[in-house]
């Protein structure tokens, strides 16, 4: 196959759309364009019906009855309502919350905002691989825990907590078990019952799907979760979620949920040959690391620090060409290095010295090569530059020297 | 966020990469920043004793494209200056001529930090007095 440039390789922050969707999507926009809640005539039929239907496809891939599914605009709506309208639905039995340090912002952030309404949060540590202790987790539960909120797969590592064990945990103490499934699902096997879920976020734009819709899992039996809705407006969604369904993005999301269903297996077996090769080619190189748990880990995903060269200096070196992301804090808004890789433990150099490799659905065997390639020659001339490769080379220890922090 | 020309030129050919003998009397070294912070920048001057010439200067930096263009830069700036003239080399002159954006100005502080720490090196081991910096917010 002819090389594709340039190459997607972040596609943990978002996927290209199937353009399979797309065709699905289309008709909606245009001669399909009823409002969903209009029960009195066709057009409001036709859009009800390719709800339900989306609604089943994206059911399906989670092992969830259609009933439990709430559509909504992304993850981040997703979380916001799970943990905010459990804490609020259950206030009644308790007003503490579970979570750990390497959660999503839109985790981590919705429990601050519980904080401050005057909810306790308790976050866990990750050990150096990235995985939660399930004996602390298990430690903290109180009697007035209601939820615990571990994500499925880490956006920044791939790593996969043990989601099974997490849920057998909280069923023991009747707690409540929300994951934010954004990475994992429609990329491994993802089952609501098999796997003790009671409320789980997803996003159609991680999946192939478009941008601005998402769903929200909430298990109707065994036991029936509520949450209170956060938007007021006309009750749609079984009064979780008001607002005007967006019908051709439902659609499309449905459709890339049935794609992943089909192809998951397959894909899954490809992305991990070829990230195996990448990561393989890319540890030949001296002083590379990879961070995270490697058997506990998505498919598509290796996060890798080349110790003594900075992240956004590397990227700099072939993002003509390549689009990935770093830890680097020169790439963030907060110019601080990534929080989840401190969390593993990792110090600050080599957080900023992190590359983060998302491959995707349409990545091919010809950019693998290229970007084994480029990533290479790049590390071996910002070592040449690079004034902590030389002390190392000399045998200095770093943190024997007094560094000026600024 | 896009880099500018001249920054993406010094990142792809960078001037003065290396290493000069900092045991001899006549070299200057100022090694500035810290791995944590992401950025580290080893700044070196070979003095001409004679005319008080800097003949040669030369870098390494662990950062990003904007701090390897700025030590890049400094290095050529160095060149031929006297000792004294170097230390007028000013951050914003960088900022200027790289076309960094806000959030890399530090990039050029440290660049400056670097130039004047290695004149200090120079100097002390010349019997001058340290200059002590005014010092610039990181």
């Amino acid at each position: 196959m002819e090389l594709k440039l340039p190459i997607y390789l972040d596609n943990n922050a978002t996927t290209p759309m199937d353009p399979r969707v797309l065709d699905a999507m289309i008709p909606y926009f245009t001669e399909k364009f009823g409002n969903a809640a209009s029960r009195n005539h066709s057009f409001g039929w036709v859009a009800e019906e390719a709800v339900d239907y989306a609604r089943e496809q994206v059911a399906k891939l989670i092992g969830a009855d259609p009933k439990e599914i709430i559509f909504t605009s992304g993850a981040t709506e997703g979380d916001n309502l799970a943990i905010k309208g459990v804490y609020e639905m259950y206030a009644s039995k308790g007003n503490h919350i579970i979570t750990c340090t390497t959660e999503h912002k839109a985790v981590l952030d919705t429990c601050k905002h519980i904080e401050k309404e005057g909810g306790q949060v308790t976050y866990l540590p990750v050990q150096a691989d990235g995985l939660i202790d399930l004996k602390e987790l298990e430690a903290a539960i109180t009697d007035k825990t209601i939820l615990i909120t571990i994500m499925y797969g880490n956006n920044e590592t791939g790593v996969v907590q043990p989601i099974r064990e997490i849920s057998k945990i909280a069923r023991k103490h009747g707690v409540l078990f929300f994951t934010d499934g954004t990475q994992a699902v429609g990329k491994i096997p993802v089952d609501v019952n098999a796997d003790g879920i009671d409320l789980m976020a997803f996003s159609g734009h991680k999946m192939y799907g478009p941008k601005g819709v998402g769903a929200l899992y909430v298990r109707r039996k065994n036991p029936r979760v509520k949450v209170t809705a956060q938007m007021d407006g006309g009750g749609h969604e079984r009064g979780m979620r008001s607002g005007t369904l967006n019908v051709p993005a439902i659609v499309g999301f449905g459709k890339a949920c049935e794609l992943c269903m089909n192809e998951m297996e397959s894909e899954a077996k490809r992305l991990s040959v070829m990230r195996d090769r990448l990561e393989s080619a890319l540890l030949e190189l001296e002083e590379a690391y990879v961070n995270g748990n490697r058997e506990h880990r998505l498919p598509h995903v290796t996060n890798i620090s080349f110790k003594y060269v900075e992240g956004e200096g590397l990227m700099m070196g072939f993002n003509k060409n390549i689009a990935l992301s770093s830890g680097s804090a020169c790439t963030s808004a907060s110019l601080e290095p990534s929080y989840v890789l401190k969390a593993l433990g990792l110090g600050d150099d080599l957080a900023h010295s992190s590359l983060r490799f998302g491959l995707g659905r349409f990545t091919t065997d010809e950019q693998i090569d290229f970007t084994i390639n480029a990533v290479k020659t790049t590390v071996l001339k910002l070592r040449e530059m690079s004034p902590l490769w030389e002390m190392f080379k000399e045998g200095i220890d770093l943190n024997s020297i007094e560094w000026a922090h600024h | 966020m896009a880099y500018s020309e001249k920054v993406i030129d010094h990142y792809s050919n960078p001037k003065n990469v290396g290493t000069l003998d900092k045991s001899k009397n006549n070299v200057g070294t100022g090694l500035v920043g810290a791995p944590e912070c992401g950025d580290v920048m080893r700044l070196q001057i070979e003095v001409d004793q004679e005319s008080g010439l800097i003949k040669d200067a030369k870098f390494k930096t662990f950062g990003c494209g904007s701090a390897i263009a700025s030590s890049s830069l400094a290095t050529e700036w160095l060149k031929g200056k006297t000792v004294d003239q170097a230390l007028s080399i000013d951050n914003m002159d960088i900022v200027e001529e790289l076309n960094l954006p806000p959030v890399k100005i530090h990039c050029s502080v440290l660049a400056e930090d670097a130039i004047k720490a290695a004149i200090n090196d120079y100097r002390v081991k010349n019997g001058l007095p340290e200059l002590v910096a005014e010092k610039k917010a990181h």
